[in-house]
């Protein structure tokens, strides 16, 4: 992707366009042959306007080189008239949703007369209906001869919109096929290399005592003033695997970061056993025995400049001081232990983090949690952006250490696990538990439909026939993408 | 107790020292990042020992210890914060606050309601002085760990505040004949000890050494240094830990207060006088040495044994401008280029290192694509 979008060269091969070979040695090259990349993260500037941000590096001049802002709003108007989002181009993308944002990106590229449009990750932050117009725009690209990479780990997603599935494992190609040929469960097998129909679910055991009590808990982002989570309780038992099911924006993180101590509760009670936390921070929750594995691996799970195991031992690393100092054996050996309990692959625990797969680096973030000996592990989407051998893994993981006591709260926005790894499933929407459900009785719709997702059955219905043979629209399931 | 920096002996001692780090393969990059701040400085002391035959002299080496001792101390408080991400621009005032200070007790203090001035003993001098370095230091810490400010406007804010503080207790002139204490008064013996060389090292290189070995051992074998890495490489990383992330950023700047304490005391005794100028600019020659040394302005990378040959780098340099008599305008303009150089090299070494370590990849991929090929087939 980065080599596509001209960040990156190859070190070898080569890439053809429309029959010619190519060399795209930076992104403006890439732009002006027509290659637009839509990342992940959205790349645009928050304070400047809708129109500003569709031109930006692009700016159209006047004769006397002042910025032709009358030119570049009638563009932007039309733009938006075309892609259907009643949008002005003074608009500052900061007061715009985050499925607009999208559209305005959508926008850029087009402005830029975009042939080839690389989509990474698009309905990672987007409600369903959000979702539905993106399909939609896509639709309509495709159908106006716009060739769409669409790269996705939500593979029903994939199947929807694409007319070729193209499947990367760890850096090779291993299948590509024509959509209409193709279900889940071939995806998923060219993914893994094996079906990984992994199934946690089990008959109801007797849990012990409540190790983790949330009672009424109200959270209040201090930016906005807006109640992010409203008292909310949650009960969960040692030994019990509870999935906490929401999209994004339901206030699931929040709830979680506050459980950790980050950021203060205004209302109710958290009680770790008997113990109340107000007043805790987090070194001393993870020191009463409540981790959080963080939802942004990256930017708050790890720390790039150190080790594996350096990383691993980071929060429990007071249990390896004698006198003031670091018992250096006493660290190692904690840590390759638990690198081989929580089956991290790395050459060394001296490897750099960023040297591992996210299947691995997410293994270390649990495993650096594990070793404080929690009693209470919150997991804050643990699964994000990995490959589904390695996301069976964590789940065996998890159930394994609840076997042995521990208490799991996690929270995730794939219904798929929510259904097969857990034993109860409280379904979160608008900052409050709606709705719990037995994984083992309830279905699909139920979960979604609690969380106020709509149905996606039938406007999948109408998708295939959408596209035209005008232009093409390939979807890429990559499980370790960059 | 192992101790792991290297003694910075004036040349030679050093190369092997800090090539072998056993069981170090992750550290390479920070071991080439340092092995190319030695590099230029046995290159700088090859010209200039060509280029002059004073240069290598055990009188001139005596005298580039002891500037270098100085500049070292303070960078190694620098280095701290700098780990950590931020600045701190207040040391060189800092030091001229502690010497003012230091000097003022010296003088005697005039105690309120009665008539009568004291006189502290000396070791109360030493210690109020150093302990006024770390109450600057501290209350950086305190606005920037606490009140979330930037670090440099913070710091830079210190530096006119210390250095105003100092020309309000100097009041125009220099304190020097009071220094040397009056038997009558019990303060005497400031000189016989500070300005002493055991062993005929300078006592500022003495401490140098002691507090690189101390600082080593702080940043490599206790859970501080670890948490000071990691906060200086992700900050909401290492917090979600549970590492004190507030209170490590608070300290920092302490110790980075109480090199400036140090250094001002020691320096007040190597010129015999207080004076309000005392300190002006160390913390930009700290700064470079960090730098030069292989520490990452954004924080998470540098090391002591980098730091402590990056300011002897710039004490050789300047020293050996001086003896081939090159002006001091250009010696300015030199320098600075070499501090830029510094950077730019440790950039393109990165780069090279990427497009290595890609190279590597890609053959190491074919190689494993022929295998696989020649197993199926």
């Amino acid at each position: 992707m980065k080599i596509l979008s001209g960040v990156e060269q190859p070190s070898g091969g080569q890439l053809v366009l429309d029959g010619e070979p190519v060399e795209l040695t930076s992104t403006t090259d890439a732009v002006a042959r027509g290659i637009s990349i839509i990342h992940q993260e959205l790349n645009l500037c928050s304070n400047l306007s809708v129109r500003d941000n569709i031109f930006i590096g692009r700016e159209l001049r006047t004769r006397t080189g002042a910025i032709d802002y009358g030119t570049e709003r009638d563009i932007t108007a039309a733009l938006m008239a075309r892609l259907e989002e009643p949008i002005r181009p003074g608009t500052l993308v900061q007061d715009l949703r985050v499925g607009q944002q999208q559209i305005i990106e959508i926008a850029r590229a087009l402005a830029a007369d975009a042939r080839i449009l690389i989509m990474d990750e698009p309905t990672s932050a987007l409600s369903a209906s959000e979702v539905e117009v993106l399909f939609k725009v896509i639709r309509d690209l495709t159908a106006q001869g716009v060739a769409i990479v669409y790269i996705s780990h939500h593979l029903e997603e994939a199947i929807e919109i694409a007319d070729y599935a193209v499947v990367f494992r760890d850096g090779d190609l291993v299948a590509t096929e024509k959509a209409a040929n193709i279900d889940l469960s071939w995806v998923v097998r060219q993914m893994v290399g094996r079906e990984a129909d992994y199934d946690f679910r089990e008959e109801p055991r007797n849990y012990g005592e409540v190790a983790l009590s949330i009672q009424g808990v109200t959270v209040a982002d201090p930016d906005s003033g807006r109640v992010v989570v409203n008292n909310v309780s949650i009960d969960v038992r040692e030994g019990e695997i509870v999935c906490l099911y929401g999209l994004m924006g339901a206030g699931r993180t929040e709830l979680m970061e506050a459980l950790a101590g980050r950021d203060a509760i205004s209302g109710g009670r958290v009680l770790l056993g008997e113990r109340d936390l107000a007043g805790t921070g987090i070194a001393g929750r993870i020191a009463a025995g409540l981790g959080l594995v963080p939802e942004d691996r990256q930017r708050d799970g790890l720390v790039q400049m150190m080790s594996v195991g350096k990383n691993m031992s980071l929060p429990s690393l007071l249990s390896s001081v004698r006198n003031f100092l670091i018992t250096r054996r006493t660290e190692r050996e904690s840590v390759a232990r638990e690198i081989v309990d929580v089956r991290v692959k790395t050459s060394s625990p001296d490897a750099l983090i960023t040297s591992l797969s996210g299947g691995n680096q997410q293994k270390v973030v649990i495993g650096k949690m594990l070793l404080t000996q929690p009693k209470v592990l919150l997991l804050d989407e643990p699964t994000r952006g990995i490959d589904v051998g390695a996301k069976g893994e964590i789940f065996a993981l998890l159930f394994r250490e609840a076997k042995k006591g521990l208490a799991v709260l996690y929270v995730t926005s794939e219904v798929g696990e929510a259904l097969t790894a857990s034993h109860r499933i409280l379904v979160m929407s608008k900052g409050r538990v709606v709705k719990e459900l037995d994984p083992r009785t309830c279905t699909r719709d139920e979960v979604m439909a609690a969380s106020g997702e709509s149905d996606l059955e039938h406007h999948a219905a109408g998708a295939a026939a959408a596209v035209t043979d005008s232009g093409t629209a390939a979807s890429e399931s990559n499980g370790a993408h960059q | 107790m192992s101790t792991t920096t290297t003694t910075p002996a004036p040349a030679g001692a050093g190369p092997a020292a800090a090539a072998k780090s056993p069981g170090r393969s992750l550290n390479l990059n920070a071991v080439l990042v340092e092995g190319r701040a030695l590099i230029a400085l046995i290159i700088i002391i090859a010209i200039f020992a060509l280029l002059s035959d004073n240069y290598l002299t055990a009188g001139n080496l005596t005298t580039i210890t002891k500037q270098v001792a100085f500049n070292a101390i303070i960078a190694l408080g620098m280095l701290m914060v700098i780990l950590n991400g931020g600045i701190d621009l207040s040391v060189g005032s800092a030091v001229g606050l502690t010497g003012a200070v230091a000097g003022n007790l010296f003088r005697g203090v005039d105690l309120p309601l009665t008539d009568a001035v004291m006189f502290p003993k000396l070791w109360v001098i030493v210690i109020l002085s150093v302990a006024v370095g770390m109450l600057v230091g501290w209350l950086n810490g305190l606005l920037i760990a606490r009140l979330n400010l930037a670090p440099f406007i913070v710091t830079l804010g210190m530096l006119y505040v210390a250095r105003g503080l100092t020309q309000v207790l100097l009041n125009g002139q220099n304190i020097t004949n009071e220094l040397s204490g009056d038997p009558v008064l019990g303060n005497t013996g400031f000189f016989t000890i500070f300005a002493s060389r055991p062993l005929g090292l300078p006592l500022s290189a003495w401490v140098m050494i002691l507090f690189a070995v101390v600082f080593s051992i702080i940043l490599t074998r206790t859970p501080f240094g670890r948490w000071l890495y990691a906060t200086g490489s992700n900050e909401r990383a290492a917090q979600l830990s549970g590492v004190p992330v507030k209170r490590v950023q608070t300290r920092i700047y302490v110790l980075s207060g109480l090199c400036a304490g140090v250094v001002g005391i020691l320096q007040v005794a190597n010129i015999s006088s207080s004076t309000a100028d005392l300190g002006q600019f160390y913390e930009l020659n700290a700064i470079a040495a960090v730098v030069i040394g292989g520490a990452a302005l954004s924080g998470g990378r540098g090391s002591v044994r980098g730091t402590i040959i990056g300011a002897f780098v710039i004490g050789f340099l300047a020293n050996g401008l001086v003896i081939v008599g090159v002006s001091p305008f250009w010696q300015q303009v030199i320098t600075g280029a070499v501090i830029i150089l510094a950077v730019a090299v440790d950039q393109i070494q990165q780069i090279v290192q990427r497009r290595r370590n890609a190279r590597r990849a890609v053959a190491n991929a074919r190689q494993a694509n022929r295998e696989s090929a020649a197993a199926s087939g």
